[in-house]
């Protein structure tokens, strides 16, 4: 097979399984419906690797095969197309790897809903979103694959339909993304306005002439190029949930755990950052634009992880967590340093993947139960799972030795993106504020991973007869919103309605297993096999020319240049955080319950996530509300109807009371005077047309 | 395929013919209605074939009028028709959503069907002479007599409330019109001629072009319908038929839009440039405005008639854009427009038929009855929001990008609409199809029948058809698009 096919069969294999599934996924049940999406998503992986091998590490040149014109109208030239560099084929084998693992992992996860088919229509359809996205040629496929993975995560966030709370969640998610997606249709505007062009491979040479133009808007003179990325950068904001566009993610926890480690976590997410990196030969020429996106990449980077500290749902803390580690791909972009960002996103999509599904292994053994103040003392009844996620909290707090230079994933491409923000913070005070909360950060991190593994998997177990006694006595979160979303939960679809809290916690089947222990492989080696390509010495081979560098960025190479401290400070930092955790957590067991039972205002702002769901509902929605009741029953029915036809029908009404039958009166009234109308036209007409 | 045009016109009336034949023919009291149905749904078909025939034969290189008629009628009168790459999709968009709107109204009109269906022949004649007629008089007489079969549809088989539908309808029509009549007159005094092609050709002097293109748009305005005169329509569909609902929203919506592009744009380019920062202005008030009033609406119809005065927003924005992305862009979204907005009050209808109600609080949790109507509802919901792979994208982008172009502020507003229109269309679906199945009521509600999954098949393929491949309507339109915005251009110094 030729790369070509190659790509062509890898590209649409999911969508066929999604097809099937989601067609007749009813007639050929629910085992059929599995294993055809799940061996479609195997083959798009495995060519997905032939794919990444050929191009990014062996011989095969770049290439874009051309399918169909799209949307042809003068300049406005787009057409499906699949692209393939070594920036997408990098995506090619996260998306198809994840989404394959996942595939697998739902058989047993899900063994109990009775909309299987449904639901592997829906993975599939987003993974088929997601390589559109990843292998457009031009900003219309950039933006349906943008928009359909949207509408994947909107229906499976919302799968379970009848929780209220799904529902609510899966409409957030897509509002808050429009929004994002406002910015990014407004840049592909002002992209067409600069270049007369929506393809990348027309716009990317233009760049380096065009840099210099300017926009006039509101009095000033802007550059467009920076106007542009500004915008662009914006849907990255709704699609990576960062900080302002970040209040989504939090709630698609109500998705399936599965979902959440796909799309919410190690794939669609991340689709903010690869756009970035994709537009590098853009953004490299405007410095304003990376300035805003190395301030707002750190700031949710420190805000989530802050956020992270509080929060007692293990999905809602992953989720944090997973937005605080987009925050540092972003700022790693902004620095300058894309290809250490790509590998962050590589290194993340792993671990973070691993930490979801390993919670959603803890979520299925404990019967649907999500909070960890009701967990502990796990390990021994869930040990598979408790290895992978020690493994993939190693992972995500960068545990690794400078020295030597061996560690977990994340050591490797953290560190990287730290002591770059320190190279570019030389000179750049953005970057400079983004060092030191990238290094006050990971002790945050660390802290929240270990709570999240001490609470679960350690100290006295909180669930059972006993526990549960105890539980009801205390009563301190009876009216925890947090908690009564759990219950929902469970009841919402009644796969375990009829278990009660006497079960025991039992480790997940076979099929839930395989995929956690290849993902943790992952975790433990995908930053030591590949440092080398993505940030080390041979990572201009590697990335040829997909990644753009201005002349003038040196940040990978000065980043190498790191000082001691700057290269010792991360591990030091996560310690710290390791150590107050186990601390808090395990030495000192309940001192955390007692510190959030005395709700100080720091707890409170942070429990309650810096009150950004507050501040938009009081503005936004209810804004929206107003207006609208204001439009519809002040504009329409009082002003515009109260002026026009109804006054009017208050006096003609008032002139022929008693007549009757108005509404055929009305249609042989205009009947006649459109005669009248056309006669005196034709009269008009004949008397022209006659001289 | 000279005489093709007339043959497509008038077809549609060899079915009021047979079923007044039939009528005229059956022993007293004998139940003709199923054999009406049937005269009706065969006479739309086979003029959606001729409508498919002749796109076929259709040049696609060509910028100028296929097709042409003309013959002197009498006294210098004439009757003329002919097609562009503007006007030939809607005579095909007509034609197909006919037999969509007969096979609808099977069950639910069981009340003077023979005259029902007869008002529905004639309205499509009507209607696809607008589309054809190239002589101002004849056009006239086509866009103004469309308006009476509408009138009745909805007085007769309408809600509850048709009474003050069909008088807000007439109020606001009847001013447009008496303004635009003027209009033609004067045009035609002028320039000495009724023809269309000629008139376009024809250059009014700037400050008379200023109350022509004023008159014209009284009229169009209203029928687009523009804010703040757009007030008639949700009164209008609420009463309509979920049939008739799907005509107006599919077609004469449609005749303002085609109006600016034949009229307003090629004969009045100056006025039009002139007069362009009113339109956007109140193209931008209409997007929000009634987005955020969609949004508040607690019956669903209205929610949809709304949600149609927004989109109708973007047309106007992009036509007066003049430029190639926004006349495509513009031409596109009505198209689009016009099978999606009818899909969505088919599946009003649905419901409707089932329950007799369209109060979304009544209902909540159908998808668990209604799994297939679902999915429909969601492809169309989904369609209306604009989603990239459904027909709704393609209009809403090339009319922003062209607006961006020519003026940013307005296209900077008319985006919020990307943002709005997920609000409404998702609660909306979310309030009628999520959820518990709480209301009794619906205990026993059945998926879609075969009939209406008839119906939803065609315009399922056309939603995603021209969403996955809007090129194959640009290869149509493009040649006739780019003359007429070169002659823009040039008419205007740019």
């Amino acid at each position: 097979m030729t790369p070509q096919l190659i790509a062509t069969v890898l590209l649409f294999a999911p969508l066929l399984g999604a097809a099937i599934a989601g067609l007749s996924g009813r007639r050929i049940g629910n085992i059929a419906s599995q294993s055809i999406t799940t061996g479609l998503l195997f083959l798009a992986c495995a060519l997905s690797w032939t794919t990444f091998l050929g191009v990014a590490l062996g011989d095969v040149p770049d290439f874009t095969v051309k399918l169909l014109p799209f949307i042809n109208v003068g300049d406005f030239q787009s057409a499906w197309s699949i692209r393939i560099d070594t920036l997408s084929s990098v995506m090619l084998i996260v998306v198809t790897t994840v989404s394959a693992l996942v595939h697998l992992y739902s058989w047993g996860y899900m063994a109990e809903d009775d909309s299987r088919p449904r639901f592997f229509a829906y993975l599939s359809l987003f993974t088929f979103a997601m390589l559109m996205l990843v292998t457009a040629a031009d900003f219309m496929q950039l933006f349906f694959g943008w928009e359909g993975v949207g509408l994947a995560s909107y229906l499976l966030i919302g799968f379970w339909y009848k929780k209220p709370t799904a529902s609510a969640a899966a409409i957030k998610a897509f509002v808050v993304n429009r929004v994002g997606d406002f910015g990014f249709a407004l840049g592909i505007m002002t992209c067409f306005w600069m270049f007369k062009s929506i393809e990348f491979a027309e716009i990317f040479p233009q760049i380096a002439a065009r840099a210099g133009t300017t926009w006039s808007f509101v009095g000033r003179d802007w550059s467009a190029i920076d106007l542009a990325c500004v915008l662009l950068f914006i849907g990255a904001m709704g699609k990576s949930a960062q900080f302002f566009l970040h209040t989504w993610l939090p709630d698609a926890m109500e998705g399936p755990t599965p979902v959440s480690a796909l799309i919410h976590a190690a794939t669609m997410v991340t689709a903010g950052v690869y756009m970035v990196c994709l537009l590098s030969p853009m953004f490299e020429y405007a410095p304003m634009a990376r300035t805003i996106v190395t301030v707002i990449g750190a700031v949710t980077a420190l805000f989530a992880a802050t956020v992270g500290l509080a929060q007692n749902d293990i999905k809602r803390v992953i989720a944090y967590s997973t937005c605080s580690q987009l925050g540092y791909m972003f700022f790693a972009a902004g620095v300058g340093a894309y290809q250490a960002a790509m590998f962050h996103l590589f290194t993340h999509a792993f671990f973070k993947a691993l930490l979801f599904l390993g919670a959603g292994s803890v979520i299925h053994g404990m019967h649907h139960e999500q909070d960890m103040r009701k967990m502990g003392g796990l390990w021994r009844l869930l040990p598979v799972t408790y290895a992978v996620m020690l493994i993939g909290t190693l992972a995500i707090t960068g545990f690794g030795i400078p020295g030597v230079d061996l560690g977990f994933a994340g050591f490797y491409s953290k560190d990287t993106i730290i002591e770059a923000s320190w190279a570019a913070g030389r000179e750049n005070p953005a970057a400079q504020f983004a060092f030191v909360v990238s290094l006050f950060a990971a002790g945050l991190t660390a802290y929240y991973s270990w709570r999240l593994a001490f609470m679960t998997f350690h100290g006295k177990a909180k669930w059972g007869e006993a526990a549960a006694h105890a539980d009801h006595a205390h009563d301190d979160h009876a009216h925890d919103p947090d908690h009564a979303r759990g219950d929902a939960a469970v009841h919402g679809h009644d796969d375990h309605g009829h278990h009660g809290h006497d079960l025991k916690p039992h480790e997940s089947p076979l099929p839930m297993l395989v995929p956690l222990i290849l993902l943790s492989v992952g975790a433990l080696a995908a930053g030591w096999a590949f440092v080398e390509y993505f940030v080390g010495h041979h990572q201009g081979e590697f990335w040829h020319g997909s990644i753009f560098n201005a002349a003038t960025n040196h940040i990978l190479h000065e980043a190498h240049d790191a000082p001691a401290w700057v290269v010792w400070a991360p591990l030091a930092v996560s310690a710290t955080g390791l150590f107050i955790a186990w601390y808090v957590y395990v030495l000192n067991e309940g001192m955390g319950a007692r510190l959030a039972a005395r709700k100080g205002p720091l707890w409170r702002f942070l429990y309650n996530k810096w009150f950004f769901d507050e501040l938009y509902e009081a503005t936004f929605v209810r804004g929206a509300r107003l207006l609208g009741d204001l439009f519809w029953k002040g504009g329409d029915q009082k002003i515009i109807d109260g002026l026009g036809p109804d006054g009017v029908s208050a006096v003609s009404l008032a002139v022929g009371q008693g007549t009757g039958r108005l509404q055929t009166g009305y249609v042989y009234h205009y009947a006649f005077v459109m005669l009248l109308g056309i006669a005196g036209l034709l009269t008009f007409a004949l008397f022209q047309f006659r001289g | 395929m000279t005489g093709i045009l007339s043959l497509i016109t008038y077809s549609p009336l060899i079915g009021v013919v047979a079923i007044l034949a039939v009528r005229g023919l059956a022993r007293p009291g004998a139940n003709t209605d199923g054999a009406v149905r049937w005269i009706a749904l065969a006479t739309t078909v086979a003029t959606f074939a001729l409508s498919v025939l002749m796109l076929s034969g259709f040049d696609q290189g060509a910028s100028g009028f296929q097709f042409m008629e003309d013959f002197a009628a009498f006294s210098g009168l004439h009757y003329r028709m002919g097609v562009d790459g503007i006007s030939v999709l809607f005579v095909v968009l007509t034609a197909f959503l006919m037999p969509l709107c007969i096979a609808a109204s099977w069950k639910t009109i069981d009340n003077r069907v023979g005259e029902y269906m007869i008002a529905f022949l004639v309205l499509e004649v009507l209607v696809i002479g607008v589309f054809t007629a190239l002589d101002l008089i004849l056009f006239y007489v086509f866009f103004e007599f469309s308006l009476v079969p509408m009138f009745l549809i909805i007085g007769i088989w309408g809600g509850q409330r048709r009474i003050y539908a069909a008088f807000k309808f007439f109020l606001y029509t009847l001013l447009g019109s008496v303004l635009m009549l003027a209009a033609v007159l004067g045009m035609i005094g002028i320039a000495g001629t009724s023809s269309i092609p000629e008139l376009m050709a024809y250059k009014f002097d700037p400050t008379l072009q200023t109350w022509l293109w004023l008159a014209f748009f009284a009229s169009f305005a209203v029928k687009m319908p523009m804010w703040p005169v757009h007030t008639w329509l949700p009164d209008a569909h609420v009463e309509a038929p979920t049939a008739g609902s799907v005509i107006l929203a599919g077609i004469l919506l449609k005749l303002g839009g085609y109006g600016f592009m034949r009229f307003s744009l090629p004969m009045f380019p100056q006025a039009s440039e002139l007069w362009a920062p009113l339109v956007f202005g109140l193209s931008a008030i209409a997007i929000i405005y009634t987005s955020l009033v969609a949004f508040r609406q607690t019956d669903i119809k209205k929610l949809i008639a709304y949600s149609s005065v927004a989109h109708m927003g973007f047309v106007t924005m992009g036509i007066f854009s003049g430029n190639v992305q926004g006349e495509q862009g513009a031409l596109f979204q009505m198209i689009s427009h016009g099978v999606i907005s009818g899909a969505l009050f088919l599946c009003v209808g649905v419901v409707y038929d089932r329950m007799h109600t369209r109060e979304i609080a009544f209902y909540g949790g159908l998808t668990q009855r209604m799994p297939w109507y679902a999915a429909v509802f969601l492809l169309f919901t989904m369609g209306n929001v604009g989603l990239p792979g459904t027909s709704g994208f393609v209009g809403e982008i090339l009319t922003l990008t062209g607006t961006y172009q020519v003026s940013t502020w307005t296209a900077l507003l008319a985006t919020t609409g990307v943002i709005l229109s997920a609000v409404y269309a998702l609660s909306l679906y979310r309030r009628v199809m999520f959820g518990e199945l709480n209301n009794p009521a619906l205990a026993q509600i059945n998926d879609l029948e075969w009939r209406e999954v008839a119906i939803f098949a065609p315009l399922i393929v056309s939603t995603l058809y021209l969403g996955v491949y809007p090129a194959s309507i640009f290869n149509i339109t493009d040649a006739s698009v780019q003359a007429l915005v070169s002659a823009y251009r040039a008419a205007i110094g740019g």
